[in-house]
């Protein structure tokens, strides 16, 4: 059978799995649709968190993300996990005694604040809509690359899947449904991973692999993997690095960014009981960790495997003819996410650091190099794992089901989050009240089909700024939304003007920051500062500035608050009762 | 608040100091020994590296899980000691 036969067949059968939940799992009432009827098993909405989360950035980009970076992209693996204790402690439970439907409506009903809740609402919708983009393109990369259809008929296809689940089950359909999305996404990123840390190391647990010994030369995997591209002019992979301070703050924008996203924050209502939203945290970072204890493994040995492939005898010798190169290159230089260039004119591919001057005007010299001839998007190292360690033909068509899944997944959970902030914070909470629940449900139908045609139209349209744009969705999350739901549960002072000057501070902050590096609403050429290391202030990159806007918000609402007049006494007995578990019910309308 | 039967005040207490030293220690992996503390765990070797890069790829998410049970379970028997817990 061909691959591209076999692709079909892993992808068509998982998008026909996700169709038959979404049937049996059709949403009756708002309720259903907003918080799938309350009743869902902390295991359960655990592993649904964990589908919810984990996106085409984590499947996808992240082991990426580490090989290039090495020890220092570890941020990444911290930052999108350490949230979740944030989540747990500080966040889920409260808000699950609460017992609404949505975040803008714990921002206006405990700020009690119309205001405060429309700007909850915006900064849901801007993280969202960002968000959303990264999905539907990795989504486009994986249909263009594995079922050889262009990436605009991919997304279609992709859209109308998520249609059906999500416009009929709502966060049912979409609860059960990635369940299914957990279990495929989960089971296509391991097992390349079991596969090569047994091929490398003989272990065939990748966490365990990633310290043991490379079997080929004896030396401990790291050390290997140091040696050969030190030995090409890169950095080590382990080096520790000089600059402290962003990769803390770094870390923390991640962490309490995660905690502040409001499609993660709303799967937590959907549990019966305020103790099952503190375990169905932890279950969802087991679930998480089972891939993010992985990722490192994968780039370290993937990184290893690519040079080895350049290099068959080793960095000493000549790398390979282009002529000889192995079929995964060729299949992925079609996609142009690999490209090549003969620079020196030899007909071999040469690979190393043409950055480092030193390496380049001694050891490139001398071997008569010309620059760097092959270049390689990080993107594509968890979608070529398997051909570039050679594995069976039906493990690369259970990763095109797994890139897929991820992607999709989290789609439909932002679609979610979005659909309920215009059908229940906007039309209900503020258009029309009196709004029946049959007008309701409808309303909340329409706006995520329209979602979803802007989510697609997004996607085969990307803007420029695609790239830059999940930093923003961070940043937006950190800076505002966290420290509002945090003060309102632990913050009996904090009132409804302290609450909107610290969140619209907080904000204005954070933009003002990333745009003066990155451009004005992200437009080439209206930056006012380069966007380079020595610029930043204090060597702190725009990426990392979403926790210092989250301390901006904490002290102007304390500080606001206080010299104005404290919340009234109905708004108090509401924070003493979030705090209390006893008589939580399940996820109430009124 | 007077109206409830238990002891509202001090249950708030105990949760608020079971965070605060939670999170301690979820600092402490991650700012700390990942990151900060690096160079002084440097002499510690795991498998061709230090200590510090095996907490910076995996032994921070293996003690957030950990936080995060600790703390559910913790709670349940607070939230049941102090009476506030859910049939």
């Amino acid at each position: 059978m061909s691959q591209f036969a076999i692709n079909i067949i892993f992808v068509g059968g998982s998008f026909l799995l996700y169709i038959l939940i979404a049937i049996w799992a059709k949403a009756g009432s708002t309720k259903d649709f907003y918080v799938a009827g309350g009743g869902v098993h902390p295991i359960t909405n655990g592993m649904a968190i964990g589908a919810d989360w984990m996106s085409a950035a984590s499947f996808i980009s992240m082991a990426g993300l580490i090989a290039a970076g090495g020890y220092s992209n570890s941020t990444y693996l911290m930052g999108w996990t350490g949230g979740y204790v944030l989540l747990a402690m500080l966040l889920a439970p409260y808000l699950r005694k609460f017992g609404k439907f949505t975040v803008p409506e714990f921002i206006g009903d405990r700020f009690y604040s119309k205001n405060a809740r429309l700007v909850a609402v915006i900064c849901l919708i801007v993280a969202s809509v960002t968000y959303v983009i990264g999905q539907m393109a990795g989504a486009g990369v994986a249909f263009s690359r594995f079922l050889e259809v262009d990436s605009t008929t991919g997304l279609i296809i992709a859209a109308v899947v998520v249609f059906i689940y999500a416009v009929l089950g709502g966060m049912k359909g979409i609860t059960y449904t990635q369940v299914a999305q957990y279990c495929v996404l989960i089971i296509a990123y391991t097992i390349p991973a079991v596969f090569i840390s047994l091929q490398l190391t003989g272990n065939p647990i990748p966490p365990l692999g990633l310290f043991s010994t490379h079997a080929d030369s004896g030396l401990p995997i790291l050390e290997k993997l140091n040696q050969v591209i030190t030995d090409l002019g890169f950095n080590s992979y382990t080096a520790d690095i000089d600059n402290k301070l962003n990769m803390v703050l770094f870390t923390l924008s991640l962490m309490v960014g995660t905690a502040g996203l409001p499609h993660v924050i709303i799967r937590f209502f959907t549990v019966p009981k305020v103790a099952d939203a503190r375990w169905s945290a932890g279950w969802a970072l087991v679930f998480i960790a089972l891939l993010y204890l992985t990722a490192p493994a994968v780039a370290s040995m993937a990184r290893l495997n690519l040079m080895t492939t350049i290099y068959p005898e080793g960095t000493a010798a000549q790398p390979i003819e282009y002529e000889a190169r192995p079929g995964w290159i060729q299949t992925w230089e079609e996609t142009g996410l690999i490209r090549f260039e003969d620079k020196n004119n030899d007909g071999r591919i040469q690979v190393y650091n043409d950055k480092n001057e030193q390496f380049a005007s001694t050891t490139a010299q001398e071997r008569g190099w010309n620059g760097n001839e092959l270049v390689v998007n990080n993107d594509i190292l968890v979608l070529a794992n398997p051909e570039i360690a050679n594995l069976p033909s039906w493990v690369i068509g259970l990763i095109a089901a797994g890139g897929l899944a991820a992607a999709l997944s989290t789609a439909a959970g932002l679609l979610l989050a979005i659909s309920s902030a215009v059908s229940h914070d906007l039309i209900k909470g503020s258009i029309n009240p009196n709004i029946s629940e049959k007008g309701e449900l409808r309303a909340a139908r329409i706006s995520m089909a329209v979602a979803i045609v802007i989510a697609t139209w997004l996607g085969i349209n990307p803007p420029g700024f695609a790239a830059q744009v999940v930093a923003l969705a961070f940043g937006i999350a950190a800076a505002s939304l966290f420290p509002a739901l945090m003060m309102g549960i632990f913050s009996k002072r904090v009132n409804n003007t302290g609450a909107i000057a610290g969140m619209l501070s907080g904000l204005a902050f954070t933009l003002a920051y990333i745009f003066v590096y990155k451009g004005w609403l992200f437009i080439p050429g209206t930056n006012n500062l380069p966007d380079t290391p020595e610029n930043w202030v204090l060597g702190i990159s725009p990426l990392s500035i979403g926790a210092i806007g989250a301390i901006v918000n904490f002290a102007v609402a304390f500080v606001v608050s206080n010299a104005t007049e404290e919340p009234p006494v109905e708004i108090q007995e509401l924070v003493e009762s979030v705090r209390y578990p006893r008589g939580a019910g399940q996820a109430q309308d009124h | 608040m007077s109206g409830h039967s238990y002891d509202a005040e001090n249950y708030w207490k105990a949760n608020l100091r079971l965070i605060f030293g939670s999170l301690i220690v979820w600092a402490l992996v991650s700012y700390g020994c990942a990151i900060l503390l690096r160079p002084m765990l440097a002499g510690i070797t795991v498998g061709g590296t230090d200590l510090g890069f095996w907490f910076a790829q995996q032994g921070s998410i293996l003690a957030f899980i950990a936080l995060i049970f600790h703390y559910a379970w913790r709670m349940n028997k607070i939230d049941e000691k102090f009476g506030v817990h859910e049939e």
